[in-house]
């Protein structure tokens, strides 16, 4: 299953680190990244395979939520088929 | 992969817009819970409920945490009640029935639970006429409970029978909960043309027609219409304006058919319809009088609203049909005053009347709705104008619907707060003159002829 996970807030040094550390220590596989500046605000774009993750979706979901506020950013986890839904038939 | 500004797009209307999904509600049926003894009945409607339901809150919970969308309101829609008080000896039976529904609504965890309801667009079964006798009693005793009444049908003709009663239920209902404004009547609605799978409050009801359980799922979406047409601009034409809002209902309503999809199937009930409807709320930013202004008029109410009103409707549709594999409910824009932050200004600085709201049912998706009008009203006054708006669903093909708030001890100018979702509303003037000896016919309106059209 695949989920797609958005930061969105202020640049800075170890936005990746933190994120990508807190998925690795779930079991969870980054299958792309993408990172840009939109209207002023970084934004980067991962899409991750949770099959493999050890922790269920709300805890995940937590502890993406404790490091953003950690790091003054917002951090979302939600599954890819409401933007598939959304954006494809 | 879905590229970022996809995702970026759907995360500003889930956190900007006020993108949600407004209600699911499951549909039960009580058929078989009828029992010449009342106090049976209650049990295994109270049984039934909450067995049926027992998962409903948690499964809109998870499916909100999983996908990131608000799931505003779980809620259950029954078999119209009247059809288990044929047995009821006295009104005070049918109570007890609400007060079983109350309970069952408290235990599960939904905020409303619809089905209070009567169908007597021709006549009253003996069921039916003790419901409705107990409606006020019924509403003012409960806080979840919500009631419907049906009283015409483009085929069976207005009960005008029926609607002289419901002026009167109305006041009555209005009297019972006078310390609260009236508030009772917002659970009160008085259809024509009703719908048997209508997710939305307080009118929804579980269809005769319909199965032993159903998964029914209303969107809601004004603050993401507005926002789309806000970036085409003022000087975009109406083909533009017309398509903007079908791509944008599209999206909106690909996203209530995943989230019925998932109920359907986590809580193995199957999924019945989207009702792709564009449903205001109080907060700012989530109004359908400002997708109007933004089309160019100064203010809700202003000539044109109706015209601009049956533009935007009729893209709801046509944008949200090919987006869902079932659509039914009510299906359209929801105009009710007091929820809607748009409306309530336009009444206030008087460009918004009963008048041009009446005008504009012809075109939305429903009626009258969430009108406080002041206390005073006669009850004639309510029934005709009940009639007015059954007038307008029978002859248009159309549900249309009456929730009208008489505000014990309030005039024109006042305002009266409901609260949540209710939102607050202000006092409209309801034209003076009387409408006694045209209610005191009673019997029945004639269905209309379907042909020679002018």
């Amino acid at each position: 299953m695949k989920a797609v996970i958005t930061v969105i807030g202020r640049d800075k040094v170890g936005i990746i680190a933190a994120v990508s550390k807190v998925l690795a220590d779930d079991g969870i596989n980054i299958l792309d990244i993408s990172q840009t500046i939109m209207q002023n605000v970084f934004t980067m774009i991962m899409l991750v395979d949770i099959s493999g993750a050890s922790d269920n979706f709300s805890d995940m979901a937590k502890r993406l939520e404790q490091v953003g506020e950690g790091l003054g950013l917002s951090i979302r986890i939600q599954r890819e088929d409401i933007f598939n839904s959304m954006h494809r038939i | 992969m879905i590229n970022s500004f996809e995702i970026i797009e759907t995360i500003k209307m889930l956190e900007e817009e006020h993108l949600d999904i407004r209600t699911i509600t499951m549909g039960i049926s009580l058929k078989d819970c009828a029992d010449s003894n009342i106090d049976r009945a209650c049990v295994k409607v109270y049984d039934k409920i909450t067995s049926m339901a027992s998962h409903l809150v948690k499964t809109g919970e998870d499916i909100t945490r999983d996908f990131g969308i608000p799931i505003i309101n779980k809620r259950i829609a029954v078999t119209p009640v009247s059809c288990l008080c044929n047995t009821a000896v006295t009104t005070e039976d049918c109570v007890r029935l609400a007060h079983a529904l109350d309970r069952g609504a408290r235990e599960t965890g939904v905020n409303f639970i619809g089905g209070y309801s009567a169908l007597v667009h021709k006549h009253y079964t003996k069921g039916d006429a003790m419901l409705i006798q107990s409606i006020p009693e019924a509403l003012s005793s409960t806080e979840r409970v919500c009631a419907s009444v049906n009283v015409a049908t483009t085929r069976a003709g207005i009960n005008m029978d029926a609607i002289e009663q419901m002026g009167r239920i109305i006041k009555k209902t209005a009297g019972l909960s006078a310390d609260s404004a009236g508030l009772a009547c917002a659970r009160l609605v008085v259809f024509a043309n009703a719908v048997e799978d209508n997710p939305f409050m307080a009118g929804a009801f579980h269809g005769s027609g319909e199965g032993e359980c159903v998964i029914n799922v209303g969107v809601s979406g004004p603050g993401v219409v507005k926002s789309a047409l806000e970036k085409i601009g003022p000087d975009a034409d109406f083909g533009l304006v017309a398509e903007t809002i079908k791509r944008t209902a599209f999206k909106i309503t690909r996203m209530g058919q995943l989230v019925a999809q998932e109920a359907s199937a986590r809580l193995g009930v199957p999924f019945g319809i989207v009702d792709l409807s564009l449903a205001p709320t109080p907060e700012v930013g989530d109004s359908v009088a400002h997708i109007l202004e933004e089309m160019g008029l100064e203010k809700c109410g202003a000539h044109g609203t109706t015209a601009a009103l049956a533009m935007l409707n009729d893209a709801v549709k046509k944008g949200g049909v090919m987006a869902s594999s079932y659509v039914g409910g009510l299906s359209g824009a929801f105009i009710p005053v007091s929820e809607d932050a748009g409306m309530i200004d336009a009444v206030r600085c008087g460009a918004l009347t009963i008048e041009k709201l009446e005008a504009m049912t012809c075109v939305c998706s429903v009626g009258l709705d969430m009108i406080v009008v002041p206390g005073d009203t006669p009850a004639a006054t309510l029934s005709a104008i009940i009639a007015d708006e059954a007038a307008i669903g029978v002859i248009n093909n159309k549900t249309t619907a009456v929730r009208i708030i008489p505000a014990c001890g309030k005039t024109v100018g006042d305002t009266v707060e409901f609260g949540g979702l209710l939102g607050s509303g202000p006092v409209m003037k309801v034209n003076g003159f009387s409408s006694e000896g045209f209610v005191r016919r009673m019997g029945r309106i004639p269905a209309p002829l379907h042909s020679l059209r002018n």
